[in-house]
């Protein structure tokens, strides 16, 4: 069994933050990291769930989003390259509009490949998706001067940090501060945005495109709307990734990624906001935590655990397409945040909790 | 003679397929006009070319006096023509009322920077349209379905929610395609009722296709008869059928 009673002076401090259940193995350390870890992926789940969940767009290409984004921050918050290094950029600019940088370029990349790929069927837009994910990286890889090559970019300022220090903060906790301060913001934008009368329309082409366009709407228009916002969130959250962990290079992006967020899309509840973050919680814990916690694992487990997270993954979308495919918390029938009441709409916090964990029939994740 | 819709010399083409070959009709403003026709005449695909689901490949079509050959049907539906699917389409995953409430277009909340920078406005316009929506389910008997998924309702009651949405958008003139196809007698018969009562209250003029002749005897002032893709005769119902030419198309040549 996993020791429960190791909780630092620092975790004692701040009980709210630190769940004890979370708190295995004596260190605190990786309780907050994963935290960290799994918040700036519910900001891709939610991005991926404006254009799946919502729009039934479906994009294989998630990392190209996240590591176009991460680039752009990076590029504009380094400083100039030194000696061995060539790339663009290395503007020393503040790390806010780096991650404003990311989130633009995010945004311009969905467009760009969005303008020419949503007229298509979706078979055709998800092999786009990948093909877009694998030429950026051969990109990167190859191009002299542009983004340093292999050998990545490394030195990424991290947010607050000086501050952190001269407080003496531990800087890891401001991280997750800050960190979960954004999915939170991000939460609310996505939120606003598809519990209104823009997020029905979405949920009405995902349904029925033909439908949408007998009854007026510009579907195309909208498919692009989505993607591009969920491209500029995804963007946001490979921003964020890229000055946590200080470095990247072009196989920090792999597609592998991609069926991550796809994964805790699936689990959470494709279509339901809070669905996908709890997805992001769990996937990310069977990912990120696991081999956190290896040592503490029995060992036929333990020394296999980077094998065995893979094999999981798979189990866990088997599992949930075959037995579960509202995900865990599925899609609420009461949806838009605005209509009155009784019909359908649910005021800011829709519905019991009861009834949001039986879930609904909901056919987003069909 | 006042046509709100005028069809000319229509022509779509699969292939090598002539479905609509030549087709010349017009429907009058206020009347319910109805057309019939064996499998295969083009009925359906005359109903996609004008409302905009199929690209003609010759023809006009005019509607109001504009002409409107060839616009996308997002745009045909904005100038106040709309249509019903002979296999309902209907949005699955979501409740009959968000059917309904999807369809008015320019609603503030469809854009999506309304919603972050004037919920208000949002507000006030979402207790419009469900007031609406609520007013149009009244009409078609589907009140306390509202909150029920549109994938739960029964073959009939999808037929009722596509002439719900068409109602909801308000418009001058309803293309109906097979409305009482796998309908009930009862609820055929209440959808005559229906269908007449919607043209007496709010003027709107409908286009109907049906293969049950009891139906369209009943509902249309005006049937036009199809035929390879043509246009074989037009007039009143009674005199419609006892054509002998439709009788032969319908029922085959009595001579063969």
């Amino acid at each position: 069994m996993l020791p429960l009673d190791a909780l630092t002076p620092l975790a004692a401090e701040a009980p709210g933050l630190l769940p004890p259940l979370i708190t295995f193995g004596g260190s605190v350390n990786w309780t907050v990291g994963f935290l960290t870890t799994a918040a700036i992926f519910a900001i891709a789940a939610l991005a991926l769930n404006v254009q799946w969940g919502y729009t039934g767009t479906i994009n294989f290409g998630v990392v190209a989003f996240f590591g176009v984004g991460a680039y752009t921050s990076a590029l504009l918050t380094l400083d100039a390259p030194g000696d061995f290094e060539s790339y663009v950029g290395g503007l020393e600019l503040a790390i806010p509009i780096g991650w404003i940088g990311g989130m633009v370029a995010g945004g311009v990349l969905a467009l760009l490949v969005g303008l020419p790929t949503l007229r298509l069927r979706d078979d055709f837009l998800a092999i786009a998706t990948i093909g877009i994910a694998t030429i950026l990286r051969s990109i990167a890889n190859t191009q002299e001067g542009l983004v340093n090559r292999a050998r990545g970019l490394n030195g990424i300022p991290r947010p607050l940090e000086d501050s952190a220090n001269d407080l003496g903060v531990d800087y890891d906790l401001v991280l997750l501060v800050l960190t979960s301060l954004t999915l939170l913001v991000v939460f609310l934008v996505v939120r606003g945005a598809t519990a209104s009368p823009w997020g029905r329309v979405l949920r009405a082409i995902r349904e029925n495109e033909a439908t949408a366009q007998s009854v007026g709407k510009m579907t195309t228009s909208y498919r692009i709307q989505s993607f591009v916002l969920g491209g500029a969130l995804m963007g946001l959250a490979g921003a964020i990734f890229a000055h946590r962990i200080g470095t990247i290079a072009p196989d920090s992006f792999d597609n592998l990624t991609t069926f991550l967020v796809w994964t805790m899309v699936i689990v959470g509840g494709s279509g339901n906001n809070r669905g996908v973050m709890l997805g992001a919680l769990v996937v990310g814990f069977v990912w990120f935590g696991l081999p956190l916690i290896q040592e503490e694992l029995p060992d036929f487990l333990g020394t296999r655990v980077f094998m065995l997270r893979r094999i999981a993954i798979g189990l866990l979308i088997i599992g949930f397409v075959l037995a579960r495919p509202q995900g865990l918390l599925g899609e609420e029938a009461r949806v838009s945040r605005f209509a009155p009441r009784g019909d359908g709409g649910g005021g800011l916090w829709p519905g019991g909790l009861w009834s949001r964990i039986r879930g609904q029939p909901g056919g987003g994740a069909a | 003679m006042d046509a709100l819709l005028d069809v000319r010399g229509l022509v779509k083409r699969f292939g090598g397929h002539y479905a609509v070959d030549g087709a010349t009709f017009h429907v009058e403003r206020g009347s319910i006009t109805g057309m019939i026709g064996p499998n295969g005449a083009g009925k359906t695909t005359c109903f996609n070319c004008i409302a905009g689901s199929l690209m003609p490949d010759g023809g006009r079509v005019v509607f109001d006096g504009e002409d409107i050959t060839g616009l996308p049907s997002y745009r045909v539906f904005r100038r106040g023509l709309t249509r019903t699917f002979q296999i309902p389409q209907e949005l699955s995953a979501m409740t009959v009322l968000e059917n309904l409430m999807v369809v008015p277009g320019g609603q503030a909340g469809e854009r999506v920077a309304d919603s972050w920078l004037r919920p208000w406005r949002v507000v006030a316009q979402e207790r419009a349209i469900a007031e609406r929506a609520h007013e149009v389910l009244a009409e078609v008997d589907l009140t306390h379905e509202a909150q029920n998924y549109a994938g739960n309702l029964s073959g009939g009651q999808r037929k009722l929610l596509e002439l719900a949405r068409a109602l909801m958008s308000e418009p001058s003139m309803i293309l109906l395609d097979e409305p009482s196809a796998g309908v009930n007698p009862t609820l055929t018969r209440r959808l005559v009722d229906h269908i007449q009562g919607l043209r007496e209250r709010f003027g709107i003029t409908f286009f109907v296709i049906a293969h049950d002749m009891d139906f369209m005897q009943r509902l249309c002032e005006r049937l036009i008869v199809m035929a390879d893709g043509q246009v074989l005769a037009e007039g009143e119902p009674r005199e419609v059928l006892e054509n002998t030419e439709v009788q032969a198309a319908y029922l085959g040549s009595v001579t063969a």
